[in-house]
């Protein structure tokens, strides 16, 4: 339990990252080693089948992954009408990844940082979307490809004619950039934000549940498990998506 | 909740996931679920074909099957006139032939019939002379009556 006494200290203590340096430069080792953790599971399972892909029957691994591959696909060719070689893997990536990150979510709260504080860890963060700064390095790198995407398509004039000249007209233009500039910056942050506040909440929740008294843990804390298999899919889910209708957007030509 | 350098360290990782699925992962699986679906609907088209042509061949073989049973039962109608065709001309052959030795029978019978009656006018004949002979001896010169001895052969016959 906690080391500083009381429910405040043993919240907080949770949700305090293991970190280094000041300032700007520190760095959240826990997140930055987990996401890398299960970016690298990620891209073992997937190289892994993908080198053994077959066109015949397919094992286990491989339909999993093809079932995945098959679900992003369908996404990808619903919403987005283009050809991109980079929007279909790059969704597989989000979706998975995101996943991945949320359902650390799933271990027991205080597993991970138990067996961190016996190797000398004082803080230990297992999730890496309860950091914002895992979520917006998703949703800022979905932010560039946006405006790299619509300066590439339609053009820098292209571009700065949509920024300008839209909803309202040419006469309306500085309100009309003001309008568009809020509208662009609105979408990494409220993609970001939407699966960090989703997963913080739950993993306070999970905090929460786990200060009550044993008996009653499993009573809150089993219907919240269940529920969070749906969250974790789910915002997971609607990270991908988002992500494919923002680039949609960004090739389609008005 | 402070924004940090872990945002850099985490669109870096981000980065290089995305460039290795692009590059390693997305296109092989996509690649062999392509292989499968066309080989899949190769599978499904060949099996149609395939029951389509035991369809062509079923046909074909019930065509050639009511051809065989026609020429089959033509061959025995055939047959079946050839043979009454031959009894018939046996028949008449036959009928031919009894007629023919019936005939010659008949001839042969009508041969003999003259062959016997000659014979016997002869015997008589000479018989008559030799007992005209017999009873007459000496009186009679064979020479001198040798006239009246044929006209009475002619007579008999």
């Amino acid at each position: 339990m906690s080391t500083e006494g009381g429910a405040t200290g043993y919240i907080v203590h949770h949700l305090t990252p293991l970190s280094v340096g000041e300032g700007f430069w520190t760095l959240h080792l826990d997140t930055l080693f987990f996401s890398a953790f299960l970016g690298g599971l990620f891209i073992l399972f997937f190289k892994t089948v993908a080198e053994r892909a077959t066109s015949g029957v397919p094992g286990l691994a491989q339909n999993i992954a093809e079932t995945l591959v098959e679900f992003v696909d369908t996404q990808v060719k619903d919403s987005f009408h283009g050809r991109s070689p980079l929007i279909a893997p790059l969704s597989l990536t989000i979706f998975c990844w995101v996943f991945m990150w949320n359902a650390m979510d799933m271990l027991p709260v205080d597993l991970l940082p138990m067996i961190g504080s016996l190797m000398g860890m004082e803080y230990m963060r297992v999730v890496p979307s309860t950091d914002l700064n895992g979520t917006f390095a998703l949703s800022i790198s979905v932010f560039f490809l946006i405006f790299f995407y619509s300066i590439k398509v339609k053009g820098l004039m292209g571009f700065a004619k949509e920024m300008t000249c839209t909803p309202f007209g040419p006469k309306m233009m500085p309100f009309n950039l003001l309008l568009k500039t809020v509208e662009e910056l609105a979408k990494p942050i409220s993609l970001g934000l939407r699966l960090f506040g989703n997963l913080y909440a739950g993993e306070l929740v999970f905090i929460l549940i786990a200060l009550l008294p044993p008996i009653v843990q499993p009573l809150l804390g089993f219907p919240w498990a269940v529920f969070h298999i749906l969250v974790i899919t789910l915002q997971a889910f609607i990270f991908m998506v988002l992500t494919i209708v923002y680039l949609s957007l960004a090739h389609e030509d008005h | 909740m402070s924004i940090n350098a872990t945002l850099i360290g985490q669109m870096i990782t981000f980065t290089l996931l995305v460039w290795f699925t692009m590059k390693y992962v997305w296109p092989p699986i996509i690649a062999a679920l392509e292989e499968r679906k066309t080989k899949i609907s190769e599978g499904l088209a060949a099996a149609e074909k395939g029951q389509e042509e035991i369809k062509l061949a079923e046909k074909k073989a019930k065509s050639l099957l009511k051809e065989a049973k026609e020429q089959s039962a033509e061959i025995v109608s055939a047959a079946q006139k050839r043979a009454n065709q031959l009894v018939e001309e046996s028949k008449d052959q036959a009928k031919k032939e009894g007629e023919r030795l019936l005939e010659a029978a008949k001839a042969q019978i009508e041969q003999e019939m003259l062959h016997a009656k000659e014979s016997l006018r002869k015997e008589v004949s000479s018989l008559a002379l030799r007992a005209a002979e017999q009873i007459l001896k000496e009186e009679i010169d064979k020479a001198k009556h040798q006239d009246i001895l044929s006209k009475a052969a002619d007579q008999l016959g």
